[in-house]
Order: C-alpha cells, then structure tokens, then sequence
C-alpha cells in the first residue's frame, strides 16, 4: 500500500525577510543565470543539547579509534609483525588481532563490506541517514574543522562580521591559526593512515628521518591536502556534488523511515509570535530561523526531506532552545515519519512501522551474510592446496612400462609453526609418489614451512595395469595439524598403456 | 531571446528540455568545478614542458625531465644484469649438486635451463622434452649415456658423435642389412628375437634360430641378456622404451639400417654456467632424484 503524503493542507512560505537558507540565496543571488555560482559560505551557529553532546562524544570515540587503533600490539611468533592491526602489502598479509587473512581470503574482506553495505541499508531504511550525520569521516571531520573554525573566529555573526571586515592585524592572525591548525589536523589524519600498512613505531622514526618509504611520504602528503581542502573548504559541497549515497539513500527510505523532520502539522502557520501573545490559531514555529542558521548544510529543514540533509539533528537540538524559551512543547523538529507527520495533520493517531518488507529483507540478509562469515572464519583451514599438473608432457612412460605424472602442489601453510604433513595420492590404484631426493613411497611426508606457501613437485608413477582409462579422476589428499585437505585433478596415460 | 521558462517549485530557469514530463533546471555548475577544470588545464601545460608529449614528423618533444621509457627499460635491464651475474657466478663455483641443494640457485639454474632448453634443445627434444622418434624422451627415466647430473652434463657438453675429440657414441649401431652384414631372414629372425626380450609373444622357432645370431652380432654392445651399456650407449632392449618404434617394422628397420643418433656439442656455444644450469633443469624434469635414473645398463642388476 502506498501512503500519499499530504502536502497540500501545509501553508506555502509567504515572501519572507532574509535570512533564509544558503541553497536559497544562492539561487537568488545568481537569479537562475551564470554559468558557475560561487559557494554560499555557511556559518553554522553552535547549539547546544541532547543531539550535539551525543555527536561530540561519537566524534571523539571516532577519532580516537582511528588515531589510536594503529599502535596496539598484539603479540605473534618469529618475526611476525606485532601491530593488533596491520595491512602488510610487503608481506601480503591482513592482520586483525588474532586473524590473520592471505590475499586468496579476499573473500573475508568482499564479505565485510557486503555486510556494511547491507547494515547501512537496514539503519537508513529504519532511522535515515546516520551515517551521513554521525559517522561518515567528512561530517566527521568538518564537525572537528568548525570547531577550531569557531576557537579561532567566534561563532556564526562573529565570524561574519570577520570575513566582512577589512584585513586587519585581528583577523590575519585568526585567519592564519585557522589554517595551520587545520593543516596539523590534516596532517595528523594522513600521518594516522599510514601508519595502518607499516610498523608504527619503525615508520614515525624513520618518517622524521627521511627513511620512510615513499608511498608513506605519498599518501600522508595526500590525505593531508583532502583532509584540509574536503573538511575546510568544501564541506557540504562535498555530500552534495560528490557522494553518491545521498542519491542512493532514496531507494532504502520510504515514509516509514525515521528522519530528522520539521512536524509541519504543528508549526504551521508560521509566523513571528509577540511576547504574551496567545498561541491559538497559529502553528509553533515562531519563524525564528534558528534551525537555518545551525545547518551545517545550509538548508531549512522546514521545506521538507532534501536530498541536501544528512540528518544530523542540530536543527533539532536549534529549535529546542526556542521552544522551551517561548514555552512551547518540545520536538517541533524532531525524528519523526513522513506518514506520521501525514497521519497527525489529518487528524489521525500515527503509527510506526519498524517491521515492513523491506527492513526485513535487509536485516535477514545481514544476518544471513554475517553467519556465512562466521562460519566462514570459525571453519578457516590452517591449509589449503592447489595442484598443477604438468602439461608438456602430459605423461611419461619410464622403462618399465609404468606411467608417470608430474604435478606441483602448492601447500598453504597459515599457521606459525612448521608442519609436518603426509600427501598421499588417490583415484589411481597402488600408486607411488616422490619427490626428488626422497625415495617412492605411499605416502610423502613433506615438512611445510610457517606463513607461507610451500610448492612440492610431486611425480606419481603407476603400473601399466591399474589404469583403467586415459584419464583417471584422482586427488592430492595433504593431513597435518589435525586437518585434511583435499585437491581434485587428473592422472593422464593417453596411450601408454596401450600394446 | 524570449523570455525562459522558469520552474514553479524552486525558481530556477529551465534548460527547456523534457523528458516523460520530468524537465531539466538550469542551475549554475559549482565555481570550484571550474577551478578543476583550471588545473587540470595547468596541469597539462607543465607535463608537456617536463615531458615527452607532442607527436613531430620527425620526432616527439622530448621534454626538460629527460624522461623516457625505454631509458628506464634498459637500467632495469642492466640492474637485472647485474643480479643474474652474481647468481651466473655462483653457479659457476659450485658443484651441479650443490646447486640443486640450494633452493634459490636451483629456482635460478631452472629459470636460465628453460630459456636455453628452449632456444636449442626443443627443437630436437620437443619443448616439453618428451622427445619423438629418433629423439630420446628426456623426461623418463631411460638414459643412453647415463642420468645422474654429472652424465647428463658431460653429454651435453661433449655431445654425440658430434666430431669432439671426447664426443659419446665411439661406438656405432651397424647397417646389418643395407651394408650385407646378415640376409633378411636372419634379421626378420632377429627381429623376432628383440621383441622376445621385451617380454612380448614371439615366434618360438625364429628366437631360436635367432639366438646365436644375436650372441655373435649384438651382445658384445647389448649384452648377452640384451640390457645395453651405457659407457656405450647402446640402447636395453629390454625394457618398455623405443627410441625408432617398438613395433616389428620399426625393429627391422633399425638393424638393417643402424641408425645412429647425432647430438652437437654444447660446449663452445653455451658457458660453463649455463652448461650446469641446463643440466640441472634436465635432471629436474626427468624426476630430480638418483633412485629411478635407471640408466640401460642398469637393468643389467634386475
């Protein structure tokens, strides 16, 4: 069932004074014409309540496990690294606390972030764009940015009249700190990243020295200069023109979707409100702007869901503090529904649906992909084998008449020790195996060396009598350290045995 | 230029195009993406000053940086150059068996032995080094001249009847036939004889007129059981391994014509360090290991 959303009872914004929102006075300014617009610089007003002390502590949780996550330890064999986490490219290796994962185990990774992917369906198509208004890194960080902004300059009119004024002693050297704390933060931020993929103790000795490798010099250099330019200067024209989720969100909300949301049945008609002033007929919002002028984003919230909006509540936490200092019910922003908002305006009691078909595909999709990882990573062989046969020539016939085939197994060995297994070969009766330097046996006892892949060439020669056909299906079967793995191939005589 | 249309619901003019009733603002692009646009442009000016960009009818602006690919190839190539004679002297210094001991100089005599087996053997040998008619399997376990590393060294260095004055193959497979030595029916008798020592059915009575033909004619270099000689190369009859066809014709072709196999000798093309390293890949394909380089001569223990 489709829920129409009435929009037609809402009272259209009359011809108002200014302010109103950035989008809006850049069409103005522009009046539909020219061929580029200059950015509308925002000047977010600080808030205070529920919604922003929740986002400075995610901010600050956020970014120390960004910034700290790099130099835990975590103890490992031999020569391992002891970094908990550490993505070695020299090694090729992915360590995770006490996971580690080869490059063939890519599939572990492609499943994380099928398992993100999918956990960012569910939440937005239950409670809208949190990530956009917590957790993504450029809200993240431009949270961070416009807090030096305001240490240095002031809060919004404060820093208008700045960028207004004239360049005096006052406002370079604001100016300036601005800038150089914002390149110390980026450069913190790109010098944070590297030490992801090296020994952070080693690299920021060798960084400061000239040792470092130059990819380290590279993308600390370069994560510094997105960090300054996205989180300083381009800000929300980074979520607007850049990003793509916002485009893709709209297909995982419907209007059962909690959203930051201007109750519009309530607030309107809108209008200044005189001190004392009775309150019937009219809506609560006191057309204050307060929630225009918080916007990090440089919308008014009032004119519906946009696809500006990232949901970070601050309008929220804005219009709080006007209701409750002209006496009215909180929440005149507030999450709410499209349906609910709807249902209130026609007179209805809302309901919430947290439970609708699509929520439910999602989260049984996650869960079904969070088990197969599991399972997955719970049932991880400490070995696994290829075999490659040997094709040119396919078979050798030796003096004796018996048929021989060459093969290389490449036996993975993920564990820390050396291992000690037997190879034994199937599908062929009373085969023998060897490899050079070791006498033909039934079985090969091979010792494979820690965290690493060991080739064994393997010769496999079989009388003329037990093969049956041209080709035989056979298998490598390699036991140790408790586990056995097997690999499929062939055994080839073509036609030796024949006459 | 008439008056444009401009949309109802958020004031902007419109391009004027439609589709499915859905029409298109024209909103103004962002300035910063002209500031890219800038760039990019800046960009491309100063690579084509620093390096090699504009096509000429003779040649290519070169640039200021000196950059050029085929520069860097060949530092690669010299710094390659370098490695390998570090590793080519290695080889050269230690014995064939300490190489196929050492993991990495093994890894390294394979590499160098595939290319030159390539280059030279496979033409013979065939590229996988099975071999054809007239060109010995040197994947088995069969060896005219010997199989272990240092037998197989020597024969490629001296080569078969190839006019060294150490060549292999002193010793020659007559033409019993085409040069008169034995009429045809004692050859179709000893025929008959060869394929008896194979193990398969044969004419009783003509192995039996056959035997002491064989006994004057053929064991003073195969043997009196037939299982051959490898210091001379002579082939064991005995065994599942033809060299011209294990057939009767194949057979009776071989004594009445004697042929004899040729191989050049290796020794002033190749150096002494790729001499070693082909040995080494030989000796590696054909199973790497002493216990089943059964030589012809080694049946003579069975």
């Amino acid at each position: 069932m489709t829920v129409v959303i009435d929009r037609v009872s809402k009272q259209e914004p009359a011809e108002r004074q200014a302010p109103v929102s950035a989008a809006a006075r850049v069409r103005r300014k522009s009046g539909g014409g020219g061929l580029y617009a200059p950015r509308t610089p925002i000047y977010p007003k600080l808030v205070h309540g529920k919604w922003r002390t929740i986002k400075w502590a995610l901010l600050i949780v956020m970014l120390g496990i960004y910034y700290i996550t790099p130099w835990l330890r975590w103890e490992r064999p031999g020569a391992l690294p002891d970094q908990a986490v550490l993505v070695d490219f020299e090694g090729a290796r992915f360590y995770f606390f006490g996971i580690q994962l080869w490059p063939q185990e890519v599939h572990f990774i492609t499943g994380l972030l099928v398992i993100s992917a999918l956990g960012l369906f569910l939440v937005t198509a239950l409670f809208g764009r949190l990530w956009c208004g917590y957790a993504c890194p450029q809200t993240v960080w431009t949270d961070l940015f416009i807090y030096v902004e305001r240490g240095f300059e002031g809060d919004r009119n404060a820093r208008m009249r700045l960028d207004a004024s004239p360049w005096t002693f006052n406002k370079v050297w604001r100016k300036t700190g601005k800038h150089l704390t914002w390149l110390a933060i980026g450069f913190a931020t790109g010098g944070a990243w590297i030490f992801y993929f090296h020994d952070a103790p080693t690299l920021i000795r060798q960084y400061w020295v000239g040792e470092a490798p130059a990819t380290a010099y590279i993308f600390s250099l370069l994560l510094t200069a997105t960090t300054y330019v996205f989180a300083g200067h381009m800000r929300e024209q980074v979520c607007t023109y850049m990003c793509p989720w916002p485009r893709i969100q709209g297909a995982m909300l419907d209007h059962h979707s909690l959203q930051v949301t201007y109750r519009y049945d309530r607030g309107e008609p809108r209008g200044p409100h005189k001190k004392g002033a009775g309150w019937e007929g009219r809506g609560d919002c006191i057309d204050c702007n307060a929630c225009v002028t918080a916007c990090p984003m440089g919308i008014d919230i009032r004119n519906g869901p946009q696809l500006e909006c990232i949901n970070c509540a601050l309008c929220i936490d804005a219009c709080d503090e006007i209701m409750k200092r002209v006496g009215r019910p909180a929440a005149l922003i507030a999450y709410d529904t499209d349906s609910a908002v709807a249902e209130r305006q026609r007179g209805n009691t809302p309901r919430y649906k947290l439970l609708r078909p699509r929520t439910v595909y999602y989260a049984v999709a996650l869960v079904m992909v969070s088990s197969l990882m599991v399972w997955g990573l719970l049932n991880r062989t400490p070995l696994d084998m290829h075999v490659l046969r040997d094709r040119n020539p396919t078979f050798v016939r030796l003096h004796d008449g018996a048929v021989r085939n060459g093969y290389t197994l490449k036996i993975a060995n993920r564990g820390f020790e050396p291992t000690p297994v037997e190879v034994r070969f199937t599908g062929v009766k009373d085969a023998r195996v060897r490899t050079p330097g070791q006498p033909a046996d039934d079985v090969l006892r091979v010792t494979l060396e820690p965290n690493a892949v060991t080739a064994v060439r393997v010769f496999v020669t079989a009388q003329p009598e037990a093969l049956a056909a041209s080709s035989l299906p056979a298998a490598f079967e390699v036991k140790g350290s408790g586990r056995t793995v097997q690999a499929k191939t062939t055994f080839l005589s073509g036609a030796a045995n024949a006459p | 230029m008439s008056e444009r249309e401009r949309d109802d619901h958020s004031g902007v003019e419109t391009t004027g195009h439609e589709w499915d009733g859905i029409k298109e603002l024209d909103n103004p692009l962002p300035r910063w993406w002209l500031w890219v646009f800038w760039g990019t442009v800046i960009w491309a000016t100063i690579y084509w000053v620093l390096m090699p960009a504009w096509p000429g009818i003779t040649g290519y602006t070169k640039g200021l940086r000196g950059a050029s690919d085929r520069a860097a190839v060949a530092q690669e190539l010299a710094k390659l150059d370098t490695v390998r004679g570090a590793q080519g002297a290695q080889l050269k210094s230690v014995s064939l068996q300490q190489i196929e001991q050492d993991p990495d100089l093994q890894a390294f005599a394979l590499q160098v032995g595939q290319s030159v087996f390539g280059d030279n053997c496979a033409t013979c040998h065939g590229a996988g080094g099975q071999g054809a008619k007239g060109y010995p399997n040197l994947r088995d376990d069969v060896w005219l001249y010997g199989g272990s590393l240092d037998e197989i060294h020597e024969t490629i260095r001296v080569g078969i009847r190839s006019g060294h004055s150490q060549a292999r193959g002193e010793t020659v497979m007559p033409a019993f036939g085409r040069d008169q030595m034995l009429p045809a029916d004692q050859i179709r008798d000893l025929t008959e004889y060869v394929v008896a020592l194979s193990g398969r059915k044969a004419d009783r009575a003509a192995v039996d007129r056959a035997r002491q033909t064989f006994l004057d004619q053929c064991s003073s270099c195969h043997g009196a059981g037939g299982q051959g000689d490898p210091t001379k190369g002579a082939p064991d009859l005995t065994d599942a391994e033809w060299l011209y066809g294990s057939d009767r014709d194949s057979i009776y072709e071989q004594i009445w014509n004697g042929r004899n196999g040729v191989m050049p000798t290796w020794e002033a093309r190749f150096s002494p360090e790729t001499l070693k390293a082909l040995a080494v890949y030989i000796h590696a394909n054909a199973g790497g290991g002493e216990d089943e380089d059964v030589g012809a001569g080694a049946g003579q223990g069975k």
